[in-house]
């Protein structure tokens, strides 16, 4: 009960087209999240899919229900927004009943599905709150109860955590990860952060500019990406490019090595070079190397390093994990 | 320091400034208010001085009292004041919502049309709405300057309650139509609440008018009936003499509605902006 699938959908503003055809299928109890830039049309996709939008042209299927048709309340969906979208002037328990009360369920119904609701996210001392008397954490569990008393079909989320400080973010992060396994529905979730994506998803859809680029589980994302756009949005920091011909690997245009895939040593390697910067973040360290046959080059040590800008260090890449590309951007297998 | 004293001196200029602009505004209405105390030599020996024990006399208001139905204008006044600012929040603001929230073909041209009436004064088509009104028999009753004054305030309303309801989170209103509201309740539950400021801001700048206005009540309403206190003050102004007692009276009476209506939709206006603060 919620799978979803998605049939060539799209959608234009005016002249613009935001959706460039989307083709996509959720099976029941999925955690699947879109990723992207901002500004590529991930909101705009939930928000058809929650049927506050019309698509210009294509079909969605709720549970092999086409839904074209039905109004958002009557989809089985619940949403949770960015900025909570609380309404100010209801306490935080009848925020979270206004859904039942509206679709007519009895009151000890809605009194005993607030009251479940509340507890998995220890609302309770606040339920009788107004929405301008919480912090930002607490008003965004109480926009997740919400949409977990309604117990929808499909969760939708867009970009529930972006307000929040990062504290709080991997906090509540935790939270909907553990809601996912308990409630065992089906969850779509919105985000530009990547971090998110991977430490969240069944599935990961990234999208650029309208379109997806790839669907897959986080680590064929990160072991196998499709394209260039892939390879350098998943995985952070992000993947080194090098033109092939530098390197004169003909059959290829673009050649990639993840930052954490290269070793570094003081006296003998690969590629020659001068160290730019350093980062040194405890656990890791970032070195950022200029380097004559590769160019600037970033590269992920674990554990504590003196390296120091301006030393001279040589880069040895793992063959084994260095990715093709063609001259589409294409990667080569 | 200096600094410290700077901003004193800045404050002291301000309210210096402010101070003198409340006592010019407010001196018209303290000399109607004291002379409408005394007597007709008292008023024009000595505007200026406070009603003393020789000089003080009610003879004005018993004048104002006991000419005409001023009790019947006060009302015919207020309900038309009331009844019209009534239909140009909820038109206005229904009008403004559908113009901020649906996207549809000529939105732009016709917020135009709509707020055109701000810059073309309603009085240019008066021979036009007389006919209308006769053609239709509604002359001489307070439905005719109800239509005329909501028609008049609608322009300005649709402008400023779009811009504000524009600033209205759309998330909001999605996260309703989720829960099922319809978009009647998101209409009045959702958004009007939240921009009452910009209500109580229309309703004060669409009552000054509709209250003191002369012209219409003069032309479509002038029975004795549906005579507003504007109009019904006008008896005592003559070609030739004029009660000033009376005139004097009749305008300190007419001042104190619109002081309770205005401090009705003041006090709106604020809490409307300290509860926007610390949302
Ligand atoms: N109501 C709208 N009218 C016109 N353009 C819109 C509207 N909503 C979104 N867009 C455009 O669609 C594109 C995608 O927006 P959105 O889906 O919000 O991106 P994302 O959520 O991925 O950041 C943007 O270029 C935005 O300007
Ligand atoms: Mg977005």
């Amino acid at each position: 009960m919620g799978s979803l699938r998605l049939r060539n959908i799209r959608k234009a503003f005016g002249a613009h087209e935001v959706l460039k055809g989307i083709d996509l299928d959720v099976k029941d109890g999925e955690f699947v999240i879109f990723v992207g830039p901002s500004g590529c049309g991930k909101s705009t996709l939930l928000r058809v899919i929650a049927g506050l939008e019309d698509a210009t042209s294509g079909s969605i299927d709720i549970d092999g229900q086409e839904v074209a048709t039905v109004p958002p309340a009557k989809r089985g969906i619940a949403m949770v927004f960015q900025s909570y979208a609380l309404y100010p002037h209801l306490t935080v328990k009848d925020n979270m009943g206004l859904g039942l009360k509206q679709a007519g369920a009895d009151k000890a119904d809605i009194e005993k599905r607030v009251a479940k609701a509340s507890a998995m996210l220890s609302l309770d001392p606040y339920l009788a709150r107004r929405p301008a008397e919480l912090s930002g954490g607490q008003r965004q569990r109480v926009a997740i109860g919400r949409a977990i008393v309604r117990e929808p079909k499909l969760f939708l989320f867009d970009e529930p955590l972006s307000n929040l400080d990062a504290a709080l973010r991997v906090q509540t992060r935790l939270e909907i990860a553990k809601l996912h396994r308990e409630l065992k529905a089906t969850m779509i979730y919105v985000t530009h952060d990547q971090v998110e994506a991977m430490t969240l998803a069944d599935k990961i859809v990234v999208l650029s500019a309208g379109a997806i680029e790839q669907v897959g589980s986080p680590m064929e994302l990160y072991n196998r990406p499709a394209n260039l756009f892939v390879a350098g949005f998943i995985g952070s920091p992000g993947m080194n490019f090098i033109e092939a011909e530098r390197l004169g690997d003909p059959g290829a245009k673009t050649l990639g090595i993840r930052p954490e895939h290269i070793t570094l040593s003081r006296e003998a390697g690969e590629w020659q070079g001068k160290v730019v910067h350093v980062e040194h973040l405890g656990a890791d360290t970032i070195v950022y190397m200029e380097t004559e046959k590769a160019g600037l080059l970033t590269v992920r040590l674990f554990g504590e390093h003196p390296f120091h800008p301006d030393d001279v260090v040589y880069a040895s890449p793992d063959r084994s994990l260095m990715h093709r590309f063609d001259a589409d951007g294409k990667a080569i297998r | 320091m200096s600094k410290a004293r700077t901003s004193h001196l800045r404050s002291a200029s301000v309210h210096l400034a402010l101070g003198a602009y409340t006592l010019i505004a407010l001196f018209p209405v303290f000399l109607t208010i004291v002379n409408s105390f005394k007597n007709r030599n008292a008023i024009f020996r000595a505007p200026l001085q406070l009603p003393g024990p020789e000089s003080f006399s009610l003879i004005g208001y018993q004048t104002v009292l006991k000419q005409g139905d001023f009790i019947g204008y006060f009302s015919n006044s207020l309900t038309v004041t009331c009844v019209s600012i009534f239909f140009v929040l909820l038109f206005g603001a229904m009008a403004a919502f559908a113009l901020s929230e649906y996207r549809f073909k000529g939105n732009t041209l016709m917020g135009l049309y709509l707020s055109l009436g701000i810059m073309i004064p309603i009085r240019l088509g008066t021979v036009a709405i007389l006919q209308g009104m006769v053609a239709t028999g509604l002359v001489n009753t307070l439905t005719a300057l109800i239509l005329v004054y909501t028609a008049q305030g609608l322009p300005l309303a649709v402008f400023i309650l779009s811009e504000f309801m524009r600033t209205v989170s759309d998330d909001l209103k999605n996260a309703g139509r989720i829960d099922g509201l319809s978009e009647y309740a998101i209409f009045f539950r959702l958004v009007l609440p939240l921009v009452r400021p910009a209500m109580a801001t229309v309703a004060v700048f669409t009552m000054i008018p509709i209250w003191n206005d002369l012209w219409f009540p003069l032309i479509l309403a002038p029975a004795e009936a549906t005579k507003t206190v504007t109009l019904g003050s006008q008896v005592f102004i003559g070609q030739f003499v004029t009660d000033w007692n009376a005139v004097l009276s009749a305008l300190s009476l007419a001042i104190f509605p619109v002081l309770v209506l205005y401090m009705i939709f003041s006090r709106q206006l604020i809490r409307g902006i300290t509860s926007g603060a610390v949302k």
